[in-house]
């Protein structure tokens, strides 16, 4: 009996593996369409409604059933179409640009910051002081220096 | 003196965010350098490049076929005026078989290898096909419409070029011309 238990245990422990390979998620339409183009309107696939994009699809559709993962399928994409079949831009001449301006953007940002900061941390407190001062009227200031006689 | 140079600084930035911008809008534009030519009455060479073979394996360029005339033909199966100019291409290969001067060479644009072939079945073309993965070549001849035919001489010269759906007359005359 103990043996047979045993023998359960492994055979449940030895398929548990190909169990979680058959649970693996399968790639879907929904998730490969925003990701590529439909090559001849230049927009993304998950919004074209045109002949090519719905050939697209169902090129898609007959890779996922024939069970390729979703890199699989995009490489295979690019082997019928080309790079341009990506929904990213160019590596390469202007198409670098999508990638360099961001980059330069977020260096002058943080350069006008390292410029102006300092400026605005040195006026800062100077201001608040002279504010709080001139609001003090001179019975206000009498009765605070009243009370901050009693903590010396 | 410090905000000056920022101020400096961002225009710079600005016009050269404009100036990118400008870049982008004019290489993006088509190319009509050969079309140009062509109607000034030259013969520019025609750009080749390898490319493999539509259902078959191997490459073929129009350096191969150095020495022969060739339609060059850009195609695919999506595209309804390329079904239409079908016969008329078949017509070419005839004439260029028959006199044993050149061949049309086909070239798919964006097209599904499956959809290609479906294609070249049902319109029983019998001339070599290519596939321009990337349309790296269709860029050098600024095709970016379809279908497309340039007439290349021996010599490896674009003779003529029709954008467009290419009648009989055309395709005739053109050929005329370059096997002259």
């Amino acid at each position: 009996m103990r043996l047979a238990a045993l023998l359960c245990a492994l055979a449940a422990a030895l398929a548990a593996p190909a169990g979680a390979v058959a649970a693996a998620p399968k790639a879907s339409l929904v998730d490969i369409e925003d990701e590529v183009m439909c090559v001849t309107c230049k927009i993304p696939l998950n919004i074209a409604e045109s002949d090519q994009a719905d050939r697209e699809r169902a090129l898609i559709r007959g890779m996922i059933a024939k069970g390729l993962d979703k890199p699989r399928i995009k490489a295979a994409l690019v082997q019928e179409y080309g790079d341009g079949v990506l929904a990213l831009p160019d590596s390469g001449g202007f198409g670098l640009s999508a990638y360099a301006v961001p980059f330069a953007l977020l260096a002058v940002l943080a350069g006008g910051l390292a410029l102006l900061l300092p400026s605005w941390r040195r006026r800062s407190p100077a201001g608040i002081a002279d504010d709080s001062a001139a609001r003090l009227s001179d019975d206000d200031a009498r009765r605070l220096d009243d009370d901050l006689v009693q903590y010396d | 003196m410090k905000r000056v140079a920022l101020a400096i600084v961002c225009a710079v930035i600005g016009l050269a965010l404009v100036g990118l911008l400008g870049y982008g809008l004019v290489s993006r534009s088509d190319d009509t350098s050969i079309e140009q030519a062509v109607a000034e009455g030259k013969r520019p060479p025609a750009p080749s490049r390898e490319l493999p073979l539509l259902g078959a394996k191997g490459t073929r360029s129009l350096a191969d076929l150095r020495g022969q005339v060739v339609v060059l033909n850009f195609w695919a199966s999506w595209c309804d005026p390329c079904k239409a100019e079908a016969p008329v291409l078949a017509s070419a290969q005839r004439r260029l078989q028959r006199e044993g001067k050149g061949t049309v060479l086909g070239v798919t644009y964006q097209d599904a290898t499956s959809d290609s072939l479906d294609f070249v079945k049902k319109y029983g073309i019998d001339y070599p096909n290519v596939r321009d993965i990337g349309t790296k070549l269709a860029e050098q001849y600024g095709t970016r419409r379809l279908p497309e035919t340039f007439v290349i001489d021996a010599q490896g010269r674009v003779a003529d070029l029709n954008r467009g759906q290419i009648s009989q007359q055309r395709l005739d005359r053109a050929l005329d011309t370059a096997l002259r």
